[in-house]
């Protein structure tokens, strides 16, 4: 395992290196920006950046070229949101299994912290193993970054969730403690003694917890200044300081109407928090209010079940009415094979644009929901300046695919993060090559490797 | 006529009473009613119908390009080209541009035992107090009104689909098939004349669930152990009851979960056996064996590729994912070619959903494996590739000769998408289950909306 990932290592390495100059030509290039692609395109990539893309751009003299005629070209995909990375085989029983019996995970599971002492401090980076194959499988399908979100813990604050590279390298961390993640809809209500309006409470007092300590410069190390009546640990509401400054952002996940505009209210009360609904099922029939308050929505893309009661007036058509009415709508994977199936959001995007055909429905152009999965979920988080996008100057996440990415049958054949070249097999990948002709040869198939 | 049959009776005890050393002759066995909830469906009406210039795929392996199909009567009556003829007073519908299909059928579905909401109240698929509970029947679980059956037609073009109970036991417990036709009650929507099925497991589920309360089994030689010898009850059971039936006499005591094993041994009920890893399936094929029954399926199936062969020789059909992959242990070595592999190496593979979700693009999941077998030089036809989604799923049902392809004289259970259905960007657009239009994407009002969700937000939106 060990050498296997060395060999990984040594070849992600492998040429293009980071700081070449090179060219991807021919393609069907899309920037991820909601525009439509654009035949025999260009990307210009230098030290690990995006120089240009689009058509006519010149290829630099001396760039290394790479012949991507008759493929489609794009940004690697960013999940929107994930648990990528947290957990390796995650076991998350449901019912129709038996239920029950989450801790038989051989210790490969770090999503979740219910029984641990602290919430809002948690930080997922030192859980994030990059050489899980749930990384090197959504990495081989396109999968290039993704928001990672903490689970819950004992409270309505998960923690603080990361943006993460899926590179074949042990530096996985983008940004750490990009956002706090906190629960406000049904699940909020559970963990915090089955009410929502005690959810609330609890937020409130927790951001009044982390105003006192945010008068000290340093919120962890002051000693006796906080009130009797704490519920928070020190270093959870210390990890607060920065959401109630709005110097992090607040990703909440809700799902009800009125729950939605329970949170949008939040802003009267704390100026400066830098929300993102998470979810949102229902938030097309409240959609000019979030479009309003402009709040992005990561939201899921195709749930269209009254899974819960909160999601009642789920449809397929959320994510379109949602981006009609003006809301900064982008796609996650909420609660819906987080760890694990990232590699989904492309096609469920492709599902989007289907709905455009179909009448009462509505979906979103080829271009926007391209970019609902590349650049959309970036500006989410304020990082659409840096990944998401072939624009100039963001980093040279690339994937070239066999044909229209937003179709489930089109598969990454190159994929590119900050510049290097990634290698593409996987657990998976070596199986079937095991597997793939069964009649029985001089050894046991353990020994084909 | 009361009087009449009390003498006869009396003149029939005297005659006992005469001969006094001849044995007396023991009464003629009673059959059990095998039947006691019986599908109380009954189809829609139809309108002749004839889709011409449409991309067909028969579901049996064949396209025909610029196709016509005749729907009559409930049934399928015709299949051809351009040149078939229309019966007079047909209504026309100009196919260009569009592929007719059959109807998908889902193997391995949820829907009803645990239905959207997913509250605990509505949770019924797993009987989970013993690992041996074959005496339960999903359809005394399956809730009609599960919103998600509505989804599955509109989204997802499945006619036909086999509701399950869970995976929690051994023996979880006879499945049901149904049409996807919204009814009052689940008999309204039982698929007629079709078998029932059982629900087995093996692996990870019933040792975990059973295990962690410190009872068998609490491991996969405990599952096997306790399988065994519920299979040599069963045997026992049915030499008693083939005896009865034989000779008559006293009646046996019946025992529920017997009746449903023995209706196993004697071929009538149909196994699904859930189980991922290939050393496990191999297990299950030698009990099989060793107890005299066959298996239809194995549900999941995630290791299929690694004894595709063997699966093959042994005639049974794995039902699979496209790509779901380490939720747990025993799906750890999922790899993206298992169906194409499958269907390689001979044996039958089911693209199957168990999610209210997934069984909406079963078409799309289909194409993905297509695709990924033929990057590994697999080149499986779009025509071929179909027989996954509603041939062999009607085979593993046992229902292949009533529906599953269009094939005249069959239910006219069918599909029109309104482009390639191998593509994200296709819907359904008309889907017909027994010759009756049970969908129109054009019409508002041709399409369900339960009960449960009158009145709510989004009422009778397109979903």
């Amino acid at each position: 395992m060990i050498r296997r990932a060395l060999a990984l290592l040594l070849l992600a390495t492998s040429t293009p290196a980071a700081a070449q100059t090179f060219a991807i030509v021919n393609g069907i290039v899309a920037r991820g920006d909601g525009g439509e692609p654009v035949q025999g395109g260009t990307v210009v990539v230098r030290n690990g950046r995006i120089v240009a893309a689009g058509s006519g751009v010149a290829v630099p003299p001396g760039a290394q070229i790479i012949d991507a005629a008759g493929k489609w070209v794009t940004p690697g995909i960013v999940a929107g949101f994930s648990r990528l990375g947290l957990a390796d085989v995650d076991l998350g029983t449901s019912a129709e299994e038996g239920g029950g019996g989450a801790t038989d995970t051989a210790g490969s599971a770090d999503d979740t912290s219910q029984t641990g002492p602290f919430s809002a401090a948690i930080d997922v980076v030192p859980a994030i193993n990059p050489l899980h194959t749930t990384i090197a499988v959504n990495r081989a399908d396109g999968v290039t970054r993704a928001l990672v979100a903490p689970g819950s813990s004992k409270s309505i604050f998960g923690g603080q969730g990361a943006v993460i590279d899926t590179g074949a390298d042990m530096d996985p961390v983008t940004a750490a403690r990009r956002f706090q993640f906190v629960e406000l809809g049904e699940a909020g209500a559970g963990i915090a003694g089955g009410s929502r309006a005690s959810a609330h409470l609890l937020f409130r007092n927790a951001l009044r917890e982390a105003a006192e300590l945010a008068r000290f410069a340093h919120p962890i190390a002051v000693k006796g200044e906080r009130s009797d009546d704490v519920l928070l640990t020190r270093f959870d509401a210390a990890a607060l300081v920065p959401v109630l400054r709005g110097r992090q952002y607040l990703l909440v996940h809700v799902e009800r109407a009125s729950d939605i505009l329970q949170v949008l209210a939040l802003k009267r009360e704390f100026s400066s928090l830098k929300l993102v609904l998470v979810g949102a099922s229902e938030g097309w029939t409240v959609a000019d209010r979030i479009a309003k308050a402009g709040v992005p929505v990561i939201a899921s893309a195709v749930n269209d079940l009254p899974a819960s009661f909160e999601q009642l007036a789920a449809t397929q058509s959320n994510v379109g009415r949602m981006r009609a009415a003006g809301v900064k709508v982008s796609i996650g994977m909420i609660d819906d094979s987080d760890t694990r199936n990232l590699f989904l959001e492309r096609q469920y995007a492709g599902n989007l644009v289907a709905l455009t055909k179909i009448p009462g429905a509505t979906g979103v152009s080829w271009g926007e929901a391209l970019a609902m999965i590349t650049s959309r979920p970036a500006q989410a988080i304020g990082m659409g300046g840096e990944i998401g996008s072939l624009a100039p100057g963001r980093r040279a996440d690339i994937v070239i695919w066999s044909g229209d990415p937003l179709e489930g049958s089109s598969a990454a054949e190159q994929v590119f993060i900050d510049g290097v070249r990634q290698p593409l097999d996987t657990h998976q990948t070596r199986l079937r090559d095991r597997y793939r002709y069964l009649p029985r040869r001089d050894l046991p198939e353990a020994y084909r490797h | 006529m009361h009087r009449l049959t009390a003498i006869a009776a009396a003149s029939l005890a005297l005659g006992a009473c005469a001969g006094m050393e001849a044995k007396p002759k023991p009464a003629a066995a009673i059959h059990i009613n095998d039947d006691p909830y019986p599908s109380t469906y009954e189809r829609y009406p139809g309108v002749v119908t004839v889709i011409r210039h449409a991309t067909v795929f028969d579901g049996d392996g064949h396209r025909i390009d610029n196709g016509t199909l005749v729907l009559g009567d409930g049934k399928i009556e015709a299949v051809g080209g351009p040149d078939l003829a229309s019966p007079t007073g047909a209504v026309e519908i100009d196919g260009t541009g569009k592929w007719v299909t059959p109807g998908i059928i889902d193997v391995h579905s949820h829907l009803g035992d645990y239905p959207s909401p997913g509250t605990p109240s509505l949770s019924d698929g797993n009987e989970a107090t013993s690992p041996v509970r074959p005496e339960v029947w999903a359809e005394h679980s399956v809730w009609p009104q599960d919103p998600g059956f509505s989804r599955a037609l509109i989204n997802g073009g499945i006619t036909t689909l086999q509701i399950l109970p869970g995976s929690a036991n051994l023996f979880g417990g006879r499945s049901v098939v149904v049409k996807n036709v919204a009814a009052r009650t689940t008999q309204g929507m039982k698929f007629p004349g079709a078998p029932y099925g059982l629900k087995m497991a093996c692996g990870e589920n019933p040792k975990r669930v059973y295990g962690s309360k410190g009872n068998m089994p609490q491991t996969r030689m405990g599952n096997i152990a306790l399988a065994r010898a519920t299979w040599i009850k069963a045997q026992a059971y049915k030499r008693k009851w083939d005896k009865y039936y034989k000779n008559g006499g006293d009646m046996p005591e019946r025992d529920l979960a017997m009746d449903t094993l023995k209706g196993v041994l004697d071929g009538k009920i149909l196994v699904h056996n859930h189980c991922y890893r290939a050393d496990e399936m191999a297990l299950m094929i030698d009990m099989s064996h060793e107890f005299g029954y066959k298996i239809a399926t194995f549900e999941h199936a995630v290791e299929a590729y690694k004894i595709a062969d063997l699966l093959a020789r042994e005639g049974i059909c794995s039902s699979m994912w496209a790509d779901w992959y380490g939720f747990k242990m025993e799906s750890y070595d999922a790899i993206k070619e298992n169906i194409p592999f499958v269907h390689n190496s001979g044996a039958c593979a089911i693209v199957h959903s168990d999610d209210p979700n997934g069984i909406q693009r079963l078409n799309q999941e289909a194409a993905k494996a297509m695709a990924d077998g033929r990057r590994v030089g697999i080149n499986i036809s779009d025509e071929v590739a179909w027989e996954w989604l509603s041939r062999n799923p009607a085979k593993a049902l046992g229902i292949l000769d009533k529906t599953g392809t269009l094939t005249a004289g069959k239910m006219a259970d069918v599909v029109l998408w309104n482009g390639n259905p191998y593509s994200d960007y296709t819907r359904p657009e008309r889907v017909w289950i027994d010759g009756a239009e049970m969908y129109d994407a054009n019409d508002p009002k041709r399409r369900p909306v339960s009960d449960f969700e009158l009145g709510q937000p989004g009422e009778g939106d397109t979903k």
